[in-house]
């Protein structure tokens, strides 16, 4: 399912948004988690998951064309672990 | 942050009130859930994929006892970030 498609299903959901009132809402959802992240917050959503960063050390690593040894510097990344009753939910318990 | 940030999010953007922002963001998230529940991916553009994958049984440790145990197979949810968001995250360093 895609984002627009999610904007289809909840306003067939029963919740009488329109076009534009459902785009705006799932947009505003996934604008603030993004922001949270960005901002280095952590987010967390009961029943769902949540979302944090995770640092990523620097290391060495090497071209596999070339064979050069490069530097690659630390990094961050989003990182979301699975709350446990969508993980019960997904695995069919 | 948490869901009720976002509820206050989206009451903030859409006028709606607090009762039916909190009513609102619930659905999407049921909607969500329900998707991956079936087994179905999520794509939302610019934020990431929530993808349900099989893993296969294997052998495993207890590592408090060293015995060995099977773990058995099971449907897990992973999510892969967006390369937009990814980059928004390391840009803010």
């Amino acid at each position: 399912m895609t984002k627009s498609q999610l904007i289809e299903r909840l306003m067939e959901a029963g919740s009488d948004l329109n076009k534009k009132e459902s785009e705006l809402v799932v947009n505003t959802i996934f604008d603030s988690i993004g922001s949270a992240l960005i901002g280095g917050d952590r987010v967390e959503i009961r029943g769902f998951g949540s979302f944090s960063i995770r640092e990523r050390e620097a290391r060495q690593a090497r071209n596999p064309k070339s064979g050069n040894l490069i530097d690659i510097p630390s990094k961050k990344t989003p990182f979301f672990k699975t709350g446990k009753e969508l993980r019960e939910r997904v695995d069919g318990i | 942050m948490t869901k009720a940030d976002l509820v206050e999010n989206v009451y903030f953007k859409t006028g709606f009130s607090k009762k039916e922002s909190a009513e609102i963001v619930e659905s999407v998230f049921e909607l969500i859930k329900d998707t991956l529940e079936n087994g179905d991916k999520i794509k939302i553009a610019g934020f990431g994929n929530f993808v349900v994958k099989q893993k296969a049984t294997r052998r495993g440790r207890n590592p408090q006892t060293g015995e060995e145990i099977e773990i058995s197979s099971r449907k897990i949810l992973t999510f892969k970030p967006s390369q937009v968001l990814k980059t928004a995250i390391n840009e803010e360093a």
